[in-house]
């Protein structure tokens, strides 16, 4: 059944097996960063080794793979991963949000609240939530063991007495299960509030910095912020173009050169699932639902 | 009409297509073979081999091939294709005071046992076009001499080790496991087996600028060339069922040893120190910079200061590996339109506020 040369989904499993036990001591420690022995991959680090190897170490065959990336399946990088674990894996693909058991993203939570039966794969290129604020490795590890986060707060509270607000607007940190602040990777901040409380088992690979994170399902994830100056998800000032959702986060497209603009939903597959079931946009006019849903 | 791009997957296709036909560059010009490249480009071979930690001269040659000459993606493609062979077992120590040499040569001394061995090298030459090459002119036979079977040629720090002048190296302990960055996350602090791992297979630009660095003072070392060799040892593995060791193979290294600036104390005599150098092939610039700069890691064992990047151990070790460094370089032309929109909603909101604050007060 599966052609390739290679193992079921690419990695042997003794290196399967080593990276499923960093997985579950990462369960077991919500928010910890767990070092593993990461391998080089077919595919450049920073483009989603972590998550690669995450995927690849959890997938079985009967599972269904979506891959984002900036919350749509059809940018580049998300076509080359899906395409990898469709021949290594030879495992059914989608991009359906609803019909996919295992989900591996890059900057985006999809719209669509997760289920228990499903697993979103983060793909991660800095896990250190400390590293702009402490470059070192051996300083930051003791900080997190004695959960020493006061710089942490420092760097924000002195956001506010420059800019008025919390300068961060996407990768922001968060505090899982009371414990360990751990680095969202670079969703937007809009996408924070999904991870609180989510029925699906979230994990975070970062393929570089060889780390393993996780989110166990129901886990309560709180935003860093004060009381004075509480979390703010990110707002858009128009509904998507297309679909005409004003709960969605928003990609905004250059049309013209002339300051021409247009917010398109970022997840392509919430997007389409809406025109689907007859919703229109501004810029779709009454073009009939199923061209756009064929397309 | 916007249309969410769609089609990523035919472009991906047609641009992999291109990049084959560029590859294959002008047909009137005959094809180049992986072989003229193992046999011709051997530098090239040598360097990708030790960067990519994989000796396989047809396997590089490939690599440089089908990566246009581009070493860093050479190197990466043949990372990515040794991280799938299996691993049966870990050799002996390379000896290489065995080794055939067909080069030798030692700044610390102006002749010694086995003689100075220029062998194959670009020094002194004049750095001239050579048009001859242009017109492919057949180069002139080779000087040889008769082989001496007796022969010996002892390492350089053997012989300073003789009058006990240098740091003697830890006893040899058969039984202690030699760490290995590519199987396990690497720690800090590190050990120097996993800080020559990380510099052997270490980007050579990378550590020829650091080594440079501590020349000119940041983390000096006084560093002398005791001695660079280059030439074929064997590798042999010790077999459990057989009860001893058994060859497997020659393979070609450059080896350099740095005698650098003593140190003692109090109940110590003064002895010079060590930085060591290594790699597959012929690749002396590699393996001095190496050597350069695996003496200024050591910096904490000599009790000497760290302040120099070349002595910083996370500095250096983090940001040696030229596969994840251009990796995370080349990420930024992924697209990061989600990030960027989050920023410019939020420098539109802040501008904003800026204005009604400003008419407020007005």
């Amino acid at each position: 059944m599966n052609a390739s040369p290679y193992n079921f989904a690419y990695l042997d499993e003794q290196t399967k097996r080593m990276i499923r036990r960093a997985i579950l001591k990462a369960i077991a420690i919500p928010g910890y960063q767990v070092p593993f022995a990461s391998r080089e991959m077919p595919m450049p680090y920073g483009w989603g080794t972590g998550g690669v190897q995450v995927t690849a170490a959890i997938l079985g065959p009967e599972d269904v793979l979506k891959v984002i990336d900036q919350g749509a399946d059809d940018t580049t990088n998300a076509v080359s991963i899906r395409a990898f674990f469709a021949k290594t894996a030879n495992v059914r693909v989608t991009t359906s949000t609803a019909e996919a058991t295992v989900i591996q993203t890059r900057h985006r939570i999809p719209e669509m609240a997760l289920t228990s039966r499903q697993v979103l794969v983060y793909q991660v290129p800095i896990p250190e939530p400390l590293r702009f604020l402490e470059p070192r490795e051996t300083e930051t590890r003791t900080m997190h063991a004695l959960a020493e986060y006061g710089l942490m707060h420092v760097k924000l509270y002195e956001d506010i007495a420059r800019y008025g607000h919390i300068a961060t607007s996407y990768d922001y940190p968060v505090e899982v299960a009371g414990r360990y602040v751990m680095d969202p990777s670079p969703i937007p901040k809009f996408d924070n509030p999904k991870m609180d409380n989510c029925d699906a088992l979230q994990l975070f690979g970062a393929g570089r910095e060889k780390r393993i994170y996780a989110i166990p399902p129901h886990t309560r994830v709180v935003s860093l912020d004060f009381d004075d100056h509480p979390f703010e998800r990110n707002k858009f000032d128009h509904p998507c173009a297309l679909c005409g959702a004003s709960e969605s986060y928003l990609d905004e497209v250059v049309t013209d050169d002339k300051g021409g603009r247009m917010f398109v939903c970022s997840d392509t597959d919430f997007c389409e699932g809406r025109r689907a079931e007859g919703h229109r946009g501004h810029l779709l006019g009454d073009e009939p639902a199923a061209r756009e849903a064929a397309e | 009409m916007y249309v969410a791009v769609k089609g990523g997957e035919r472009a991906i296709d047609n641009a992999h297509k291109l990049l084959a036909d560029k590859r294959r560059g002008d047909r009137e010009v005959p094809e180049l073979s992986t072989a003229q490249i193992r046999e011709q480009l051997t530098l090239a071979v040598d360097r990708v081999m030790t960067e990519g930690s994989l000796y396989d001269r047809d396997l590089a040659a490939l690599a440089v091939k089908q990566a246009r000459g581009d070493m860093i993606e050479a190197i990466f493609l043949l990372r990515a294709y040794r991280t799938t062979l299996p691993r049966f077992g870990v050799s002996e120590p390379l000896e290489t005071a065995q080794m055939l040499v067909r080069r030798r040569i030692s700044a610390t001394y102006k002749d010694l046992p086995g003689g100075q061995v220029l062998g194959p090298t670009f020094d002194y030459t004049h750095r001239l076009l050579d048009f001859g090459l242009e017109s492919g002119s057949e180069p002139a036979a080779v000087a040889t001499a008769p082989a001496d079977p007796d022969a010996t040629m002892p390492r350089v720090t053997d012989i300073i080790a003789g009058e006990d002048l240098i740091e003697r190296n830890p006893p040899a302990d058969p039984a202690a496991p030699v760490g290995d960055l590519t199987r396990d996350p690497l720690n800090f602090p590190a050990g120097r087996d996993l800080r020559l791992q990380n510099l052997a297979r270490g980007d050579e630009g990378f550590l020829l600028a650091l080594a440079y660095s501590t020349q000119r003072g940041y983390g000096r070392t006084h560093p002398f060339v005791g001695e660079i060799r280059l030439g074929e040892v064997e590798v042999e593995m010790f077999v459990e069922d057989l009860g001893f060791a058994v060859p497997l193979g020659d393979i070609t290294v450059t080896e350099c040893q740095m005698v650098n600036q003593f140190k003692g104390s109090a109940t110590e005599p003064p002895r010079f120190t060590r930085g060591y150098g290594l790699g597959f092939g012929h690749c002396e610039r590699k393996a001095m910079s190496m050597a350069l700069v695996d003496r200024a890691l050591r910096a904490d064992e000599f009790d000497e200061e760290r302040k120099a990047p070349a002595q910083d151990e996370e500095f250096v070790l983090s940001h040696s590996d030229n596969v994840q460094a251009t990796g995370f370089v080349e990420h930024l032309k992924l697209p990061h339109y989600v990030d960027f929109q989050a920023e410019l909603a939020f420098i539109r909101q802040m501008r904003r506020e800026q204005t009604a604050a400003k008419e407020a007060a007005e």
